[in-house]
């Protein structure tokens, strides 16, 4: 039992010391150099164990002399970054003879009790090898304590698990590769799941480890620095889970795709993409996190080009180039912000001289101080550059226009995708980058956020408004659902940032819903013209009842998800952006107005004749429900009683806006 | 012994790799030349095991090496051989094994793309050696007359040993500490590339390209020679350390002159702007295979020979702040920095710009291997140690990434088809695996991860940022910033490969499967697994550049 629990313990150290040798090519010591003088001792460190389990224990590291001279210790402590549950008992300076050993005994006593993961690393300061420099020289070990989990990386990669099935599967029984592709997208479901169940909405900051769960972290390139560091927090947590979701609605939306548009391809590209969106939502390593960023993009531009609509090559280059444009933006921030901070040391316990991982910026760096550059303040420039980059995504007016065309040309099942998650991680990038890291310049910005909020809500509402394309108004519908967003993370009010990621979770839902609804038809018909259709009620009274709580919900009708998420970040901002809060409120106005006449338009009035004969006897199916269902139970769900979406957020939130030095209340009893 | 110069008789031990690839060299031509029986077989056998055996005598023979700093015993310091004419450093060894593996690549792949086919017309012509220029040969070419029957062979030696003589020039380039060794070796390398690129003799691509190159290449080495006169009269000596000492003291007119003459031939190597216009021309005619080589081998020549020429290791002759300021890279930008800089976003820009338009594949890499030498010149213009290492980290990229998409161009040229983009239509269905090579190749060409270019150029940006912020001064964020909007720019053309290959329709009348030799598609795969493996786990790479490096991090 004990070495089942320590399995993993084992591996991660096996892992650690595969890191910390790589490379090849030892360097030869010179044939004629002086040799090192032989009376100095030479020092040995040996862990009888250096992992520790969650209760807590101790464990002892032999420092021993292996020279043939004496070798004197002069300090041995614990150094970490940020607060640490290891401690040590003190050990006097000593020097050790030839053959002698000292055991220091190294106690992990958590302070709090949680999914967690403690790192530190063990300093034996000696003076092995003296005169190559003045001074004594400092050897380390790496200590990890607590939940040594996999989970999170076991979440990102799986969906890759099976592209070998898929690429490898045998020709002509094709049929099946649809159902190992929702067999591919129920293992990562399975790991969010579980990850639901043991995360812990109360962990926070302060409960030590930064407020970050379920945490894996090893060093991956030490030339840059870079960490593979993954770990999830309120913030990340709900994307996270409804990453996994709207991927397996997708799979089960994919079935439309024909098998002779090379569906193997097509399944092969939507798994890889499920990877890059999990991965973006838990990195807490800025490398990390832009490597999955931008492998989002390339899956999404062979989706989009190959099996998309007529003018697919059109919106697929456009996307490309258009999102690119922001992701290296974002790179020129993330450099910046790594030669502005301070020097710390990696999780295996060597000196960095600067860092990429992400609770470190966010709370061991103030770059508020930092030197102008270009004429410029530090910390703005940087925001910007960031703000800039993720607005493409999102997409913000007027860095939009790439959005209506993906979308109307992509197949559902990507536009599901796109609307459901890849948006939002452009908002989620908002909040864990500019926010977390930059907060002061987040307060100078606010104001413009805000009116840039305002404005999508009232662009994108008169847009969805003007469109005659089914599609393109959901499309528009979006940008005006994450102009809310904006507003309420400008606001910087517990309720409204509370509401705002609530909003984002809420527009994955719906939204994806939407696209799914435009599928049913367009799969029936070929058209998704509003004016094309009319009395669809007649015919598809299922269809028409679920389109119309699809569409309330995108409106923001009480009781389902929209409502929730857009009063909370109009109450919110009230306060803060009175003029902005107002406008966007019309935004809700116009909601209203789009969405009920589509309903009109479609489902009521008289059917033309030519859709007679596909549409009737052809409501929904099995699989439609499949696929429908989970969306519509969300949807009602989180209307009903968010209260356990939202205290997913509230303490990880309350944390976030610590930062700004704002109150730091919880969401109160008020809800 | 402490980094002194070794004696002339002492100095042949570290040039054991050299030595190796000089015998082997002599070896293949005799071979060639002798016994009817010595077939293409042995010859490629002989100069895969002669390369081979260079990349793994290169730290087999590191044992003199002097450790310089006993608590980072990776930072070695070199020897200088030849009273001070070569070093053996782990710099010139990082390019030892480089230019030893693309050898390698391009040996086999040369080899490769005959086999499966008998001598038909117009592939006698090339020794067999080279079936793409074969199939690029004028249809004047007629059958060969029956008079030459081991013709096939004789060329296929000469073939070999011209590269294996450009891998030793090349080699020799990066080691060279002395302007004598300097021009030599420059010159080898350019001549013996004349003769390679007009290698295609009966295709008239070809012998334009050859002479265009020797036209071009004669008049920038000649440029630079004149300016090595000038260095030599200023500083009275011709090792580099020394020069480089004069020429800081020189007055700026001197010392802008001569640097523009040695910026010339150093650039022509580079094929960096304003000095590349031979670039999309050569490789255009040259076979593919020998295109694939000279956008590996003499370009990464060139940036070596111009890191240790313009910014070198921390002498003894120079004074200790002026070496501090050289391993630390910190200080504003200097006259010959911003020079340097403005050449690396003219190129980047030039390059990607250029290569827009273009309809054939080997221009269009050509151009983009332009815009890629772009990047690479952002670390001589930068030229602090974190530049050094990126710039070895890109080498060790660009390597596998460039020469998985000429290998993949090599490729489908041998199956038949032609080297245009038209001829990409509906690759992704035709040849399922080498669109994916050539795909994975492109992408990372345009640096996205999780691929190596992305840690490639990951490197070179944040070493110009670390310079900006370090007081370099605005350039080095103009630069950055030159080099992030080219990013983009070049995902434009790369894309667009990808798109022909996966969106667009085959052409009318194309085989519905493309039938490419196991051995290039093997070498396709190879390289293109090793792009993404490189981006997944860059660690191996970055650790050899960190210990080949000259500059290294202040005490």
């Amino acid at each position: 039992m004990v070495i089942a629990r320590r399995a993993p313990f084992v591996l991660s150290g096996a892992l650690l010391a595969a890191a910390t040798i790589a490379g090849w090519g030892a360097p030869a010591q010179a044939a004629d150099a002086p040799p090192p003088p032989q009376r100095a001792g030479v020092l040995q460190i040996r862990p009888s164990s250096v992992a520790f389990d969650r209760a807590g224990e101790a464990c002892q590291v032999t420092i021993a002399n292996r020279g043939a001279g004496p070798l004197a210790v002069t300090a041995v402590r614990v150094a970490s970054i940020g607060e640490t549950d290891f401690t040590t008992d003190s050990v006097p300076r000593r020097t050790l003879g030839p053959g002698e050993s000292v055991a220091v005994t190294v106690v992990y006593r958590p302070r709090a009790t949680g999914p967690r993961q403690s790192f530190a690393a063990l300093e034996i300061e000696h003076d092995d090898l003296p005169g190559a420099s003045a001074g004594p020289r400092v050897d380390t070990i790496a200590l990890r304590g607590g939940e040594g989990r996999f989970l999170l990386t076991l979440l990102v990669f799986s969906p890759l698990f099976g592209l070998p099935f898929l690429l490898l599967w045998p020709r002509g029984r094709e049929r099946w590769l649809r159902w190992l592709a929702l067999a591919a997208t129920l293992v990562p479901l399975g790991a969010a799941a579980r990850m639901l169940a043991t995360f812990d909405p109360a962990f926070a900051r302060a409960a030590g480890n930064f407020g970050y769960q379920m945490v894996q972290h090893v060093v991956w390139i030490r030339a840059f620095n870079v960490e593979y560091h993954v770990g999830v927090d309120g913030l990340s947590v709900g994307l996270t889970a409804l990453t996994a979701l709207i991927a397996t609605v997708a799979a089960i939306g994919s079935w439309s795709i024909p098998l002779a548009r090379n569906l193997r391809g097509y399944l092969s590209l939507l798994l890889v993409l499920e990877t890059g969106m999990l991965g973006v939502f838990v990195s807490l390593d800025l490398f990390l996190f832009y490597v999955f960023w931008e492998m989002v993009l390339v899956p999404m531009f062979f989706l989009i080009g190959l099996w998309g609509g007529p003018r697919r090559e059109y919106a697929a280059i456009k996307f490309f180039l258009y999102t690119l444009l922001g992701s290296v933006l974002i790179l020129l921030a993330i450099i910046a912000l790594y030669y502005a901070s301070r020097s710390t040391i990696l999780v295996d316990g060597t000196p960095a001289a600067h860092t990429l991982d992400i609770p470190k910026l966010v709370h061991l760096n103030d770059f508020d101080q930092h030197p102008a550059l270009l004429g410029f303040k530090f910390a703005n420039l940087v925001w910007v550059l960031l703000f800039v980059g993720f607005a493409i995504k999102v997409p913000l007016v007027p860095l939009h226009t790439w959005l209506p065309d993906a979308h109307v040309e992509a197949p559902t099942a990507v536009s599901v995708v796109l609307a459901g998650i890849l948006l939002k991680m452009g908002t989620y990038g908002m909040l864990r980058l500019n926010w977390a890291i930059l907060p002061s310049a987040t307060v100078w910005a606010a104001p413009v956020v805000a009116g840039l909020g305002a404005l999508a809500v009232i662009y994108g509402g008169l847009c969805a408004l003007a469109s005659v394309d089914l599609k393109r108004l959901v499309a528009y519908s979006s940008i005006g659902h994450l102009g809310f967003c904006l507003i309420g993370m400008a606001a910087l009010t517990p309720i409204a940032v509370n509401g705002a990621i609530f909003q984002m979770l809420s527009h994955g839902v719906v939204s994806a819903l939407l696209f799914l609804l435009v599928g049913v038809i367009y799969d029936r018909t070929g058209e998704r013209g509003l004016d094309a259709f009319g009395g669809v009620a007649t015919v598809m009274p299922r269809y028409t009842a679920v389109f119309a709580l699809g569409f309330f919900a995108s409106l923001g009708l009480p009781g389902l998800s929209g409502f929730i998420g857009e009063v909370m970040t109009l109450l919110g901002s009230l306060g803060r952006f009175r003029a902005a809060t107002v406008v966007a409120a019309f935004g809700l106005v116009l909601a209203a107005a789009y969405n009920l006449w589509a309903i009109r338009r479609i489902h009521f009035g008289a059917l033309p004749e030519r859709w007679r004969a596909v549409l009737v006897g052809r409501d929904l199916d099995g699989r439609e429900w499949a696929s429908l269902l989970p969306l519509v139970l969300l949807a009602l769900a989180m209307g009903l009683y968010p209260a356990p979406v939202l205290e997913l957020s509230a303490v990880n939130v309350s944390d976030l806006l610590a930062l700004f030095g704002l109150p730091v209340a919880g969401l109160g009893g008020g809800l | 012994v402490t980094g002194g110069a070794l004696s002339n008789a002492a100095s042949w031990r570290p040039l054991i790799p050299e030595l190796i690839l000089a015998v082997g060299t002599i070896a293949v031509l005799a071979v060639g030349l002798g016994r009817r029986a010595a077939s293409r077989g042995w010859l490629l056998a002989l100069a895969l095991g002669t390369l081979l055996a260079a990349v793994a005598a290169t730290p087999l023979t590191t044992e003199p090496f002097i450790s310089v700093r006993q608590e980072d015993p990776g930072a070695m310091r070199g020897l200088a051989l030849f009273g001070g004419l070569l070093a053996r450093d782990g710099f010139a060894d990082f390019f030892k094994l480089l230019f030893g593996a693309a050898g390698a690549v391009v040996v086999l792949s040369s080899f490769a793309s005959r086999e499966g086919r008998g001598d038909e017309p117009g592939d006698r012509a090339l020794g067999g050696v080279l079936a793409p220029a074969a199939s690029m040969a004028s249809p004047a070419a007629g059958p060969p007359s029956s008079g030459e029957p081991r013709r096939g062979d004789r060329d296929a030696a000469e073939y070999a040993a011209l590269l294996l003589s450009v891998v030793l020039g090349a080699d020799l380039m990066a080691a060279a500490t002395d302007l004598l060794t300097a021009y030599l070796a420059l010159e080898f390398v350019s001549v013996l590339s004349y003769v390679l690129a007009a290698f295609g003799r009966r295709s008239r691509r070809s012998a334009e390209a050859g002479l265009k190159y020797a036209i071009y290449g004669g008049v920038a080495t000649g440029a630079m020679l004149y300016g090595f006169s000038w260095l030599y009269g200023l500083a009275g000596t011709t090792e580099l350390a020394g020069v480089r000492a004069a020429l800081a003291s020189a007055p700026p007119l001197v010392a802008g002159t001569i640097l523009a003459l040695c910026l010339a031939g150093l650039g022509f190597k580079m094929a960096v702007a304003p000095f590349h216009t031979w670039c999309p021309d050569v490789y255009e005619g040259a076979p593919t295979p020998v295109a694939a080589f000279f956008s590996v081998v003499p370009k990464a020549a060139g940036f070596a020979l111009a890191f240790r020429f313009l910014v070198g290791a921390p002498e003894a002759t120079l004074s200790s702040d002026a070496a501090a300021a050289v391993v630390t890279g910190q200080g504003p930008a200097t006259v010959v920095a911003s020079v340097l800089a403005v050449i690396a976003m003219i190129s980047m820009t030039l390059g990607n710009l250029a290569a827009i338009p273009q309809r054939n594949l080997k221009r269009l890499l050509a151009y983009s291997s332009i815009a890629q030498a772009g990047n690479l010149a952002m670390a001589l213009a930068v030229g602090s140690p974190a530049a050094e290492r990126a710039l070895l980290v890109y080498l060790g990229i660009y390597l596998f990434m460039n020469l998985a998409a000429f290998l993949a161009v090599t490729a489908l040229v041998r199956a038949g088809e032609g080297d245009t983009l038209d001829d990409l239509a509906g690759l992704g269905g035709r040849a399922p695996l080498l669109s994916l090579g050539l795909t994975l190749a492109v992408l990372s060409l345009a640096g996205l991860p999780p691929l190596g270019g992305f840690v490639a150029k990951f490197a070179m940006f944040s070493a110009t940022i670390e310079r900006g912020a370090a007081g370099g001064g605005p350039i080095f964020y103009a630069l950055a910033a030159a080099g992030v909007a080219n990013t983009v720019v070049s995902v434009y053309y790369y894309a667009r490969v990808a798109k022909v290959i996966y969106f667009d329709r085959p052409r009318a009348g194309a085989p519905a499967r493309l039938r490419v030799p196991l051995s290039l598609a093997a070498l396709v795969g190879v390289t293109a697994a090793g792009v993404v493996a490189l981006g997944i786990y860059a660690p191996p790479l970055t650790t050899l550049a960190e210990r080949s490096a000259m500059l290294w991090r202040g005490p």
